[in-house]
Order: C-alpha cells, then structure tokens, then sequence
C-alpha cells in the first residue's frame, strides 16, 4: 500500500492542526501592559484586592491564594491554572465555573495569552 | 510638584467647594435614577445570581475606592482645590456604592461590606504614597482600572438593564481618569480606546 505525496501532507497537517494547543504562545512584556490595563482594576501581583493577588498563580489550584475569600464553587474546583484554563478562564470565567464571582471577560485572544505569559513570568519570580 | 499640581486642577476643573456639594449630590441622584430606571425594564426578571455576583464586585471595587480617596484626603497631602477634587471623586463613588447597594437588595442578594481600614492600607500598598502626586497616581490608576473593570464585564450580564448601567459607571470612571491624567501633566492618548 502506498501513500500519496499530497494526501500524507495534508494527513500530517491535520494531525499538527489537532495537536496544538487552542492558546497561543504569549508575549510577557506586551502582557504587563496589558494586566496592568485590564487587571489592575479588581487585581494586583502581591496583594489581595477585590481579586486576589496573582503572584503564584500559575501553576496553582484554583480558589487556594491565601486569605482570599473565594466563592464555594471557585474553592472546591479542582482546577490548576496552566495556559489552557486560565486561557479557559479569562474568555468567560463564569462559563468555566458555575458561580465564580468574576464577570470580567478577554475577548481578544492574544490580550489573553499576553497576559497569561506575564503571570507564568510572576510566578517563575517567586 | 504640589503646587504644580494645584495651579493645573484649577485651572482645569475651576471647582469651588460650592460646586462640589452640588455635583456630588447630583451623582448620588444620578446613580440612584439609573438603577430605579431599570425596574420599569425587567430588571428583575432578566437578572440572574451571576448578575448579582458582578455587581457585589462592582460594589468591592466602589468600597475601594471610596476609601483610596479617604486615605489621600486624610494624609495631608493634598492642598485645595486637589483636595476638593478628591472628595468630589469620592462622593461620586460613594454615589455608585448606594446605587449598587440598593440595586442588589432590590435583587435579593446581600450587599458586599467594605473591607477594614488597615486591609486597604495593604491592598493598594499605601506605605508608598509620600507625595500629593503619589495620590493622584494612585487614584489615576483606580479609576482607569475600575472603567475597564466595567467594560470587561458587560458582556456577561444576562440584564442588558444592567450592562448599560455598567456602560455609565465605566464613563464616570474614565471621566475621573482622564482629569487625574491632565492634572498630573500627562500627554494625550495617542491612540484610539484610550482607556486600553
């Protein structure tokens, strides 16, 4: 049996297609801009606000920054934030999980994985 | 730089104390108009527990706020007319706080209370403020958070009621922004969606 040239092109383009990620691969400096934009509002780095502070986020179980007041159902998610839910997360958080507090929704893709790159840089500096 | 500051804001804004009771007073109205204005839209039918949960945050970030503005006015930092200006700021703030207040009563949610004085103090790391253009920085900062906190959210209301009264809070928001800008000296947006 052979494999026609264009057909096991368009075969391994699929299989590419199907295996990368849904996110993009964020740029962390265009992110602070944009956290400090879009974020800063609810949000900081250290410090528990309205939101919770973010330092540490990545790579961490939803609802467990310290001395947050979380809502239960944020609380007893099992989620661990890595691109794909934060990703997930900040495109319509209460769609994620059923009774989250924030509203706040990224529309734009690359806004998302900007900011998402600057938070893994937040935590990387732990 | 006080005074710099001070020379600018009244140029500007041109406000006296006489001004400032009258604006508050038609800010707190205002806000209280736009939710009693939803009642006759469906608000009630329309909005949902998630709607109340945005505005409960809405109301921590008013709680904010209100307070951001207390601890520069009592710092002793800021001169009039600034000072005036940052209490004007306030009362439109402590406006949208009753506003929202009585819009989440009136959904059958419990209102959000204000966190303590030192957690603020902590919060918005208030150690750092040394100077009357370390407050306004802050607040600059606030108020251009809190309008695209706003915007962020509109899309998630199931009330459209409630979206456009987001629609207005982000204005006020960005109003105060944009005068904090021009107080502190800063060059015009060069771009359009100035608020980013």
């Amino acid at each position: 049996m052979t494999i026609r040239l264009p057909v096991a092109i368009g075969a391994f383009s699929l299989l590419l297609a199907l295996s990368t990620p849904a996110y993009a691969v964020g740029d962390a400096v265009r992110g602070a801009a944009r956290y400090e934009s879009l974020c800063t509002g609810c949000h900081s780095v250290e410090t528990n606000r309205v939101g919770p502070a973010h330092r540490g986020v990545f790579g961490r179980k939803a609802g467990s920054a310290p001395g947050f007041a979380y809502s239960l159902n944020v609380k007893s998610s099992k989620i661990i934030w890595n691109d794909v839910t934060l990703n997930k997360w900040l495109t319509n958080p209460q769609a994620m999980i059923k009774g989250a507090r924030m509203g706040f929704q990224v529309p734009d893709a690359k806004d998302r994985a900007d900011v998402i790159a600057f938070l893994k840089l937040q935590t990387a500096k732990r | 730089m006080n005074d710099q500051i001070t020379t600018s804001r009244r140029s500007l804004l041109g406000i006296t104390s006489k001004g400032l009771l009258s604006a508050t007073a038609i800010a707190v109205l205002g806000g209280s108009q736009a939710f009693a204005a939803m009642k006759g839209k469906g608000m009630v039918a329309s909005a949902s527990k998630a709607d109340v949960d945005i505005l409960n945050i809405a109301l921590g970030l008013e709680h904010e706020a209100i307070e951001a503005y207390q601890i520069g006015a009592e710092s002793g930092l800021l001169a009039k007319p600034v000072l005036d200006v940052a209490v004007l700021f306030q009362g439109h703030h402590k406006g949208h706080r009753d506003a929202l207040v009585g819009a989440i009563q009136q959904m059958g949610g419990k209102p959000v209370a204000a966190k303590s004085r030192a957690d603020y103090l902590t919060g918005l790391n208030a150690a750092s403020i040394k100077s009357a253009t370390d407050i306004l920085r802050l607040a600059q900062k606030l108020e251009r958070g809190a309008a695209n906190a706003y915007l962020g959210v509109i899309p998630s209301f199931n009330s459209k009621a409630l979206a456009q009264v987001a629609g207005k809070l982000a204005a006020d928001e960005t109003a105060h922004w944009a005068l904090l800008s021009s107080a502190l000296g800063d060059s015009l947006p060069a771009t359009p969606f100035v608020t980013g």
